[in-house]
Order: C-alpha cells, then sequence, then structure tokens
C-alpha cells in the first residue's frame, strides 16, 4: 500500500508540471504588455521597460517559464499588484475559507446522494424512487446562484434565521456556532447540486449491480434484502461512485466560485473572479496553479481509496 | 502435393509493460514456435483447452495479430504483410460469437458487400448477383439481405458469417469454435454445411474447438495444443482413439461419455502453469503421472515420437492402446 | 428513427420537456418579430416597476428597460450559446476520443494524457484562466465553457469506442479489406453516434448553466447585452428591494435546464437498448406470484417437488411461457437431471424454486414447489429467505460471476452460514476453511483469504460447491455448473458432486445440455422443450431408448467421442419462440413423424414406471435399434 501511495505520488510530478505549462501558456494568450497594464497607460516607457526587466518579460518565453516555476517551487508565487501584497499570503488566507465551505459541501453530497441512490435504486418505481428522482431533477437544473439568492431571501430577509452573508460577523465571536451558522445556507445550496449528480449516478450504478450475477448468489444463500442491497450491491456500486466523487469534488469547488460571490465569503473563487476583472494576472495565475494542485492530491487520496475497496486493482 | 497453408516457427510473446519507472519485464508466451502445414483440401482440427493459445494463433494466421517470430506461405507463397486486406484474399476467418461478428447497425446487404467491392472491386451489379450465388450456396433467403443482425438467430447469424468468409474467394477458412455458441441442434446443421461447402468448393479448413468430438468429427488431422505448444498431431480417428501423449489421453478420459463410471481421471487437484512463470521442461510434467527428473529439465519437441504422421511431445509416450 | 420517437412519446416526462423547450425555442425564434419593447432602451424613471404594473408585461429593471423584452432576448441569447458550446465540445471531444480508442497503444496514451492534465483543474479554473486570457465576452465564455468540457467528452467517447474496437466486427471488416479511416466512419462512428447523442443531450443543461454562471460573475456577456445570466447578475445588487428582476431570468433559467434535462433523459432512455428490454431493471428479492395463481396438488412424493408450475415473463405487452406446467420431484439422495438447449426453460424451472427468477420481468403464473409439503410459492419472504440455502441452495454456472469479487473467498463463506446463523469470527472461521476442505482446495487455511479473482475456474467452483454445502441442506440445484469450465476441470466437478451426494445423502437437480453429464451423474433425466417436459425416465433407459422423436434426434445429433470423422444427424428449423407457442405439440414443425392430430389440443405426458412421454406417436423400441 505504501508502495502504491508513492507510486501515485511520483505520478503526480508529470501531472503538475503539465498543470503549470497549460496556465503559463493560457496565460501568455493575454495580449499587451503586463508592465503597461501595471503601471497604466500613462508611464513613461522607461518605466514599463525597467518593470519588464524586474518581472524578466524581456527573456525569451520558455525561460520565463522556468524562472516563474522555479519560483513557485521556492515558494515565491509572485507579488499581486492590486493588493500589494505576496500572492502566496492572500492565496492561503483565502484557500482556508474555500477548504471550509467546500469541503462541508463535499462531505454532505457524498453522504446525501448516496443514501438517496441507494434508497431510489432499492426501491424503483415506488414513491421513494419517484420522489427522490424529482427532487434529484430540480437540484440539477437550478443553478447554484439562483438557489443561494433565493434562500437569503427566504432565511435571512423574510424568516430572518440566518446571517446573509459573509464568514464571520463584523462583531463579535468568533466560535463554531457562529461559523455554522455562516456555513449553512452556502454549503447547502452548494451542495445541491453535486447531491444530485451523485444520487443519480448511485441509483444507476446500483441497478447495475443488483442485477448481476452474484446478487443472485447472494440471495440463494439466504442473505436478507438489507445486506443484499447494503453490503453486496452498494459495496460493488462504490467502485464507480468514488470515482465521480473525485470528479464531483472538482465541481463542488467550481461551485464554490458563484457561491461565494454570493454570499460575500472570503474564499479563493471571489478572489479569482475579482483578481481577473482587475486584471491582476499573477494572483490568476498563482490562484489557479495553487487550486490545482491541491485537486491533483486530493485525487490521489480518491485513487488510494478505491484501490483499497477493490482488490482487483494491483498495487 | 502442396501445402495450402505452411506455418514456421510461428510465435507470439505479449509484452509485459513496466509501470512509468519499471524496467520492461519479459513478455507472455501464447503460442511458441509452432511448425505446421495443412494440405489442400483437408481439414485440420486444433484442440485444447482455454488459455492453450489457440485463439492467438488463429488471429496471427489472418493477420490480425502480427507475429512475433516466424512466416505464414500459403501455396507455396509467403505472406509478409502485415496487411489484413492482403491476408483476406487468400485466407478467412468464422468468428465464435456470430452475432457479435455483425455490425449491429448494417443490413446483411452492406456487410456482404464490403469484400466484393473492397477485395474484388466489383460493381453494383456484380456484387447483387454474387451474393445471391453465395446465398444460395449457404441455403439462406435473399429477403435476409435488407435485416439487421439482431433479427437473427445464432444458427442463422453464423450462416451468414460464413456467407461473408465465402464472398472473400479465400480458399482457406479458419473456424474458430464455429458452433460452440450454438445448441447442439443448430451445431450439426452448421457442421454440415461446412462439410457441404468444403466438397463442393474445394476448400481447406483450420478448425479450432474446445469439444473432443466436434474436432474429431470433422477433421481429417488432430493437433492438440497445450499451453502454447502442439502436444500430439495425428490422424483424428487415432489421435483420441489411441493417445501418445499422456495430456491427450486425460482429455480423452475426462469427456463426459454415456456410461462411463464417473472418476475424475486426475487424482490430483491441479492447474495450468502460471503463464508468467513458465515450467523450465515440459509444461505437463506438474500434472502428468509418468514424468521422470528428464521432463522437468528439458522441453521435449514434437518430433520425440514419430509413428507415420502421428506425433507427440512426448519423453514417455504412451504405448497403442495403453 | 420512428421507434426512436414513439419510445421518447412514451415518456411522459420526457414529454413534457420536449414540449416546454420547443416553446421556448419557438418564442426565442420568434423574439424578433414578436411586438416587445426595444431591450436596452433605459427610462430611469420607470425604474423597478413591479409586473403587471402597466409599464410592461413582467416590469421593469433598474435602468427602467423592459423585463419581459429583455427577457426573451435574454433567453435567445443564452439558448444559442449553450447549443453552440455542446455541439462544439461534443464533436472535437468525440473526435478525439474515437481516434485516440481506435488506434490505441502510443497515441491514445498521448492523447489521454493531455486529458487527464485538463482534467486535473476543476473545471472553472480552467475556464476562469481562458476567460483571464482572452478578456470578458460572451463569445469568450462561450470558448472556456467548450474547452472544458471537451476532456469530458473525449474520456466517454474513448471508453465506448475501446470497446468496439475490439468486437469481432471490426476484426471482421479489416478481412473485408477495409482501411481504418473507413472502418472509423463505417463500423465505430454510426454504434458511436448515439453515446454521443445521450452525452449530448444530457449535458446541454449543464452547458447553459455554466454559460449563465460565467455571465453572472461579470465574466460572459457585456453590458447592455444580455443573456439570462448577466440579468441575474445586475439584478442582485437590488435582491432585497426589488426580488422581481432576480426571480424573473432565475426562474427562465430553471424551467429551460430542467426540460432539457427531462428531455435528455428521455434522449438517453431511448437510445439505450438495455431499458427496452427491462434489464435495467432492479429484481425484486423474490419473484412476484400472480395473484390468480392455482397452487396444484402434490403429484408425487419426494423432498422437493414441482407440480404444475408455470413461470412467464411479461415484457411490455409480449407473455413469454417460459416454463409452461412442470411436475418433477426428487427424493434424498436422489440425482435428477434436467436436459434442454437454451431457451427451453430448464434454468427458469431451476430458480423458480427458490424465487430467484428475475422480477420483473418474471412471474410465476400458476402451481407449486413444494418442500417437505411446504408450498413456496407465494409463501412470505421471510419464509423463503430462510430455506434458501438451508433447505435448499444453488451452483450456478459462471463462478466468476457469481462470487462477489471484493470479498475474500472466506468472509462469503462464513456470511453464508451467518445468514441462518449465529456464528463468532474464529468459529466461522475455521468452518469455512473446513468447507475448503470438503471440496478438495488444496492448501485451504490460507486460500480462505483469496479474492476470487486470485483463483483460476475450478478452484472458484469449488468455492460456490463450499458455498451451496455450508448450511447442510437437503436439495443442492446446480444450475449448468461445469458449462464454463475446461473438460479437464470439468471431470473433478463432477466427481467431486458425485462423492457429495453419496456422502451426505444430498438430493440434486443438475441442469445440463450435455447428455454426457447427464448421462454420468444423474439417476433420472427429464428432457425439456418449449418450456415442457417432453420425456422423463431413468438415465439409462432414457439414453438407450428414447421416446419421443425429440430426445431420439437430440442425441442423435451429438457426435460421440471416439467414432472418426462423420457426417451428423442434424434437426432441421428451429426451436419455436416461446411467446407464440403452436398448439398442439412445440416439436411439431421439426419432426419427421408428425400427423394431423399433433398440431391439436394439449398433449399430455403419458407413460408408466417411471418412464413418461409427451408424443402420441412415440419411437417404440424396434425403431430405436434400427
Amino acid at each position: 500500500m505504501a508502495g502504491y501511495i508513492l507510486k501515485r505520488l511520483l505520478s503526480a510530478i508529470p501531472v503538475l508540471f503539465g498543470i503549470s505549462v497549460i496556465v503559463f501558456l493560457i496565460m501568455a494568450l493575454i495580449p499587451g504588455d503586463p508592465a503597461t497594464a501595471i503601471l497604466g497607460s500613462f508611464a513613461t516607457p522607461e518605466n514599463v521597460e525597467r518593470l519588464n526587466a524586474d518581472l524578466g518579460l524581456d527573456k525569451p518565453k520558455w525561460q520565463q517559464f522556468f524562472i516563474w516555476l522555479g519560483n513557485m517551487l521556492q515558494g515565491d508565487f509572485g507579488r499581486s499588484f492590486a493588493l500589494n501584497r505576496p500572492v502566496l499570503d492572500e492565496v492561503l488566507e483565502r484557500f482556508g475559507a474555500t477548504l471550509v465551505l467546500a469541503g462541508t459541501s463535499f462531505v454532505l453530497c457524498s453522504i446525501l446522494g448516496i443514501i438517496a441512490g441507494v434508497i431510489s435504486a432499492a426501491n424503483q418505481y415506488g414513491w421513494a424512487d419517484k420522489g427522490i428522482t424529482f427532487v434529484v431533477l430540480l437540484g440539477i437544473s437550478i443553478p447554484s446562484f439562483f438557489l443561494g439568492m433565493m434562500m437569503i431571501l427566504i432565511f435571512a430577509v423574510q424568516l430572518r434565521v440566518l446571517p446573509a452573508s459573509g464568514m464571520w460577523p463584523i462583531y463579535g465571536d468568533h466560535n463554531l456556532w457562529v461559523l455554522l451558522r455562516h456555513l449553512a445556507m452556502p454549503a447547502l445550496a452548494l451542495s445541491v447540486v453535486a447531491t444530485g449528480v451523485i444520487a443519480r449516478l448511485a441509483r444507476s450504478a446500483m441497478l447495475e449491480v443488483l442485477r448481476q450475477d452474484f446478487i443472485r448468489t447472494a440471495r440463494a444463500k439466504g442473505v436478507h434484502e438489507r445486506g443484499v442491497v447494503w453490503r453486496h450491491a452498494l459495496r460493488a456500486a462504490m467502485v464507480s461512485i468514488i470515482p465521480v466523487l473525485g470528479i464531483q469534488a472538482g465541481f463542488v469547488l467550481s461551485g464554490a466560485v458563484y457561491i461565494e460571490v454570493v454570499f460575500q465569503w472570503p474564499g479563493i473563487g471571489r478572489m479569482l473572479v475579482d483578481a481577473i476583472l482587475r486584471r491582476d494576472i499573477l494572483l490568476v495565475q498563482g490562484g489557479v496553479v495553487f487550486v490545482a494542485a491541491c485537486y491533483v492530491l486530493f485525487n490521489i487520496v480518491v485513487d488510494v481509496a478505491q484501490s483499497m475497496l477493490d482488490p482487483r486493482i494491483k498495487t | 502435393m502442396t501445402a495450402a497453408l505452411r506455418v514456421t516457427d510461428l510465435s507470439k510473446t505479449f509484452e509485459m509493460k513496466g509501470g512509468l519507472f519499471g524496467k520492461d519485464k519479459p513478455g507472455v508466451r501464447a503460442v511458441h514456435p509452432l511448425t505446421l502445414e495443412i494440405q489442400e483440401g483437408e481439414t485440420l482440427g486444433i484442440v485444447g483447452e482455454s488459455g492453450c493459445g489457440k485463439s492467438t494463433l488463429a488471429r496471427m494466421l489472418v493477420g490480425l495479430l502480427p507475429p512475433s517470430t516466424g512466416t505464414i506461405e500459403i501455396d507455396g507463397a509467403a505472406l509478409d504483410n502485415a496487411d489484413p486486406a492482403v491476408f483476406g484474399k487468400r485466407i478467412q476467418y468464422v468468428f465464435q460469437d456470430p452475432i457479435s461478428s455483425l455490425n449491429p447497425r448494417k443490413t446483411i446487404r452492406q456487410i456482404m458487400e464490403a469484400p466484393l467491392k473492397l477485395l474484388h472491386g466489383m460493381d453494383q451489379k456484380q456484387r447483387a448477383e454474387r451474393i445471391a450465388e453465395i446465398f444460395a450456396t449457404v441455403s439462406l433467403r435473399e429477403e435476409f439481405l435488407e435485416r439487421y443482425p439482431h433479427e437473427f438467430s445464432g444458427g442463422q447469424a453464423q450462416r451468414i458469417g460464413i456467407a461473408r468468409a465465402l464472398a472473400a474467394e479465400a480458399r482457406i477458412l479458419i473456424l474458430d469454435e464455429p458452433v460452440s455458441a450454438l445448441d447442439v441442434s443448430v451445431q450439426a446443421q452448421v457442421l454440415n454445411l461446412l462439410a457441404d461447402l468444403k466438397a463442393r468448393l474445394g476448400l481447406t479448413y483450420l478448425f479450432i474447438s474446445h469439444d473432443l468430438a466436434v474436432v474429431e468429427a470433422v477433421s481429417d488431422r488432430i493437433a492438440v495444443l497445450y499451453f502454447g505448444a502442439v502436444v500430439e498431431l495425428g490422424r483424428a480417428e487415432d489421435v483420441f482413439r489411441a493417445p501418445r501423449h499422456p495430456y491427450t489421453k486425460l482429455l480423452a478420459d475426462s469427456a463426459p461419455v454415456v456410461g462411463r463410471d464417473l472418476t475424475a481421471p486426475e487424482g490430483r487437484e491441479t492447474e495450468l502453469p502460471d503463464p508468467l512463470n513458465p515450467p523450465p521442461g515440459c509444461a505437463f510434467a506438474a500434472r502428468c503421472p509418468r514424468a521422470q527428473a528428464r521432463c522437468r529439465e528439458e522441453v521435449p519437441g514434437l518430433g520425440e515420437f514419430a509413428d507415420g504422421g502421428h506425433m507427440a511431445a512426448c519423453f514417455f509416450p504412451l504405448e497403442e492402446g495403453a | 428513427m420512428s421507434a426512436f420517437l414513439k419510445l421518447l412519446a412514451r415518456n411522459r416526462l420526457a414529454l413534457g420537456g420536449l414540449i416546454v423547450m420547443g416553446i421556448v425555442v419557438l418564442l426565442a425564434i420568434l423574439t424578433p418579430v414578436l411586438p416587445l419593447a426595444d431591450p436596452d432602451v433605459t427610462n430611469t424613471a420607470d425604474r423597478f416597476q413591479p409586473p403587471f404594473s402597466g409599464a410592461g408585461l413582467l416590469g421593469t429593471d433598474h435602468l427602467g428597460r423592459d423585463l419581459l423584452s429583455r427577457l426573451m432576448w435574454g433567453t435567445r441569447l443564452s439558448l444559442a450559446v449553450g447549443f453552440a458550446a455542446a455541439l462544439l465540445a461534443a464533436t472535437i471531444g468525440a473526435a478525439i476520443g474515437i481516434v485516440a480508442g481506435f488506434y490505441g497503444g502510443r497515441t491514445d496514451n498521448i492523447i489521454m494524457r493531455g486529458v487527464d492534465m485538463l482534467m486535473a483543474f476543476p473545471y472553472i479554473l480552467l475556464a476562469l484562466a481562458i476567460v483571464a486570457a482572452l478578456g470578458p465576452g460572451l463569445m469568450n465564455a462561450l470558448i472556456a465553457v467548450a474547452a472544458v468540457n471537451i476532456p469530458f467528452f473525449a474520456r466517454n467517447i474513448r471508453g465506448i469506442t475501446v470497446g468496439i474496437a475490439h468486437k469481432e466486427f471490426v476484426d471482421a471488416a479489416k478481412l473485408s479489406g477495409m482501411s481504418n479511416a473507413r472502418i472509423i466512419l463505417t463500423e465505430i462512428l454510426p454504434n458511436v453516434i448515439p453515446v454521443i447523442v445521450i452525452a449530448m443531450s444530457t449535458t446541454i443543461g449543464w452547458m447553459i448553466l455554466e454559460t449563465a454562471g460565467l455571465s453572472f460573475l461579470g465574466l460572459g456577456s457585456q453590458p447592455p447585452q444580455a443573456d439570462l445570466g448577466s440579468m441575474l447578475g445586475e439584478a442582485r445588487s437590488a435582491l432585497i428591494s426589488n426580488p422581481h428582476t432576480s426571480v424573473v431570468p432565475g426562474l427562465m433559467i430553471l424551467v429551460i435546464v430542467m426540460a432539457i434535462n427531462l428531455l435528455g433523459d428521455g434522449v438517453r432512455d431511448a437510445l439505450d437498448p438495455r431499458l427496452k428490454s427491462g434489464a435495467l431493471n432492479r429484481p425484486l428479492p423474490a419473484t412476484l406470484v400472480a395473484k390468480d395463481r392455482k397452487p396444484a396438488p402434490e403429484h408425487a412424493p419426494g423432498i422437493l417437488t414441482m407440480s404444475g408450475l408455470e413461470t412467464q415473463f411479461h415484457v411490455k405487452d409480449r407473455v413469454y411461457r417460459a416454463v409452461g406446467g412442470v411436475d418433477l420431484a426428487v427424493k434424498p439422495g436422489e440425482a435428477l437431471g434436467i436436459i434442454g438447449e437454451s431457451g427451453s426453460g430448464k434454468s427458469v424451472t431451476a430458480l423458480s424454486v427458490m424465487g430467484l427468477v428475475a422480477s420483473p420481468p418474471g412471474l410465476i403464473t400458476n402451481g407449486s414447489v413444494r418442500y417437505e409439503g411446504t408450498d413456496l410459492v407465494g409463501a412470505p419472504y421471510e419464509t423463503l429467505r430462510s430455506m434458501r440455502g438451508r433447505a435448499v441452495a444453488y451452483i450456478f454456472q459462471d463462478p466468476l460471476a457469481t462470487l462477489h469479487p471484493l470479498y475474500k473467498v472466506g468472509d462469503q463463506l462464513i456470511e453464508a452460514i451467518a445468514a441462518h446463523r449465529r456464528i463468532g469470527r474464529d468459529e466461522g472461521r475455521k468452518k469455512a476453511v473446513e468447507l475448503l476442505e470438503a471440496v478438495r482446495i488444496p492448501n485451504a487455511k490460507s486460500r480462505v483469504d483469496n479474492y476470487p479473482h486470485e483463483m483460476s475456474g475450478g478452484m472458484r467452483q469449488r468455492v460456490g460447491i463450499a458455498m451451496a454445502l455450508a448450511n447442510d441442506p437437503e436439495v443442492i440445484i446446480a444450475d449448468e455448473p461445469t458449462t464454463a469450465l475446461d473438460v479437464t476441470v470439468q471431470a473433478q466437478i463432477l466427481s467431486l458432486l458425485d462423492d457429495l451426494r453419496r456422502d451426505r445423502g444430498l438430493a440434486i437437480i443438475f441442469i445440463t445440455h450435455d447428455f454426457g453429464v447427464v448421462g454420468q451423474l444423474c439417476d433420472r433425466v427429464a428432457v425439456m422443450y418449449a418450456g415442457r417436459i417432453v420425456e422423463e425416465g431413468p438415465t439409462r433407459a432414457v439414453l438407450d431408448a428414447p421416446q419421443h422423436p425429440y430426445t431420439a434426434r437430440l442425441i442423435a445429433c451429438v457426435p460421440e467421442l471416439g467414432q472418426g470423422k462423420r457426417r451428423l444427424e442434424a434437426i432441421p428449423g428451429l426451436p419455436p419462440v416461446v411467446d407464440k407457442l403452436p398448439e398442439g405439440c412445440a416439436f411439431a414443425d421439426r419432426c419427421d413423424r408428425v400427423h394431423a392430430d399433433c398440431r391439436r389440443g394439449h398433449i399430455p405426458l403419458d407413460g408408466s414406471g417411471g418412464r413418461k412421454v409427451r408424443c402420441l406417436y412415440p419411437v417404440n423400441l424396434r425403431e430405436a435399434a434400427e
């Protein structure tokens, strides 16, 4: 097992390298001169030239890439000109907030989605199945940002039971209860789509498994139907559910961008949108690479979980 | 008499890919170097259990799989081009699963026309005539031509598969388990059709099967394959009646026969050797009741025992009638 | 195509989606000619007018622009962008996937590495990076959304293509002289297109959401032009004071995406052949029993008796009479063979005993199955469950598919015991090892921790037998247990079963298509054809002197080892399909002894002394000898 984890970690190196190449290539598409963008259109040519030299922008592109990569490996992601602070500091601070939001949502949607899918499949065409299918359909069809806005209207404006925005109140204590109250709406709004997707997949994976021969074997030896569904079928279905959990984690991270904007959550998604609108390129570049790297590592965790579940995967 | 098909030292080793940083491992040898001749108009049966390499051999013979070593000659001319289209005119293949060998989204006519158009460049009128002729030969109704594969039973689909192989006008047919997916009552129909076609069109067959009785019933000669190598070769009526190789005898004794008492012909519980780690000597030695020290060190060649056309790869062959 | 539309129309939800979608698309197309206010004319004096207030049907937005008009134009834009993105992503993704899947090897490796690289981004990061580089704008948002979805299509289509490229018909096409390009276009593509359509129809909704999302963030359409997303984005600042400006575009997105998803599901269901055949139905814990089933009296003594058993499959409006009235009985210590070709109903008969026929579509419509006198048909689930494996155990055909792939064989054995009595961990393990030893598995102590995939076919089938023995059942039903095995392994398994039967006094019902196997193992044999028993009797008597013409000719079809090259006796024609059985004898059309009265009325299974035959003109001894 340790060997397998090591192997997966090593194989992440080329992927991370590829990610930085892709990000660099996309950013190289930006028309015009970054120095001019930073200094504004009234800058003198001398100032532009000096800044270009400072940023290493007078060198060939491939050299620029390796300088950028080398700096990142040493923890230097550059400086955000708009915020006037190191990119990494800003990214780390914001990513923590995103992790709280996205992590909660991910746990929520995994559990709810799988349970809903199993119940739906076990009662195929019954009332529970029909009800779950309808709710799931609604869930995957509603834009999460619209759902978030409606939740604010209902729970914050009309019922006044939950705070409308932010992660912490401006005044007052920072304790878990306060955090949970702020977290409730955004986490729920964020998990709705992924819950729907996972529930649908879990349902079809369960239906696929339930007609396999080994299910008939389990029944033939007298295993109770509860055991057949939750022990035999779900375990086998997890083999196709787990990779989708990995993909859905990416979707939850992505959806967090909208939710953070709607709920004023101080996360990295909102930071990126603001940075793009301000053309703060180094902040965008650094933020994207950092989050992508974290996601790659998360997917290794998913692979390891998969290999623990399925003995047929060679470790 | 010239050999219709001659293979010399034909072998296949599947490479095993090492990991990203690992070294390539030694490959799995699916077919050991093999030399065979099939005379014109002959049916050579190849019999063996799963994993013995019989399908790998068949796919090499029709050019679907490039051999690792060796040559294939048809009517004395070497086939050195790995292009299946070149093979197609000389040698054709009838598949095991008749339904999945027909594209579900094409009509039977479209399927039948492909070899006529692409291998023989016939125009539409010629094609229609030829298809009618072939369908009459295999006793299929022409109205089937406009239908899709899923509308046919296994037996009918296999007739269509045979008709397609005939359309290429190859003189040699490789029949890879052509009846094992069919029920016995239909199986006999297809086997009889194959026998009629051979007599009428002067075809040469290589008939691959795991069913000893079927192979015996259709073949002139039989080759027994074990672990990628021919262990016995002889006339069909001799091979199972008077086997010389202990493995052939085990096969013959294992076949369920009405009226014979049920006893496991092997006392011990045995398994095939590991292809990743093949034994140094005879592959059958571990299961063989007659094995001696030499069998575990040296690999016996097919010439070890020869009596007329009857050959066996065994240092200590069985006596006639043993 | 028309069949596809018919299937789609049958699905009421999909039809609803289609209608809603049709209306929305029609309105979007007609928007330029409808009498609407100019969507971009501002009138700040009339800002934030509520709906139905006179200033336009839906009121006005923060700049006093007519909301209805903006909604219609926005819908038009959102739909166009969503469809364009889906089409773009599907086309490029499918092309990449097909090339990678068909060529395999290095090509595949390089392409899929690239795809994996792109999928290593949470997709919005890539989209944001692209928009950041190209600048905000609707066209750029479209490109970004299409681009991030290409890897998903590519990977999906590649998987399907790999499956098709390994099908035998692709090999056949190569042998027909087709070039690779022609194979891709005429053999692969027609089989992949349904999958592409399914993938597209289930992602269009998603694409619309995504482009709306980018616009919502201000990265898509730029003012004054507005799609639904940017309308929502602009309205957000007035969410609390004037919610209607948010609700209107938000609901529109919801309606569109929901209609598309309903339609997409309908398309998927109509194109997926497995749904047509009912193969994706969840089989119930026990086979359904028809309400009007009539129990039948026990016709013969035995530990397990089936009387007048009828099992049918109801698929759509067709009724397949898989088992059409079977009477069988097995005594303790006896081995009864049921022989027949595929479709004869032999397996369904066996599975009906413990209610294991997949249901739906299976349904037991008549008759009884009695174990020691108790009727199991229609018995409560708990009764049936407690008998399964304890009184009557099964051995199935393909041991790789019938064992759970993710549990150790030892745990599967222990579970079989634990289903019927409490057993501790250590005791269970000890018992599991004993069971493995009883079926002569070498090194049982270490084998108990193996997973099924680590064993050979023969060893797996021994585990299957051990599992059947776990609770010392009285009856074992073996459904073609050696068909998937090699002949040398088959011989070992058969002799094991024979020994177990003699040592433990088990009754065995052995289902097979092989006369040789029946001849060696079974005391009595029943021959099935088209769902009925056509002949029954002591094995040697039936095999030596068959009385039913079908039995006689079936035996003649099978070559026997040791007779050399010869011509076989074939039976012309095919067995009847059990959804339209002819009146009278089902074999009449293939029989060379058929008389006019063979095609009339019910022909009973008659006979004496344990020998029975369902034929008006049975083969007599003299004929059989000839």
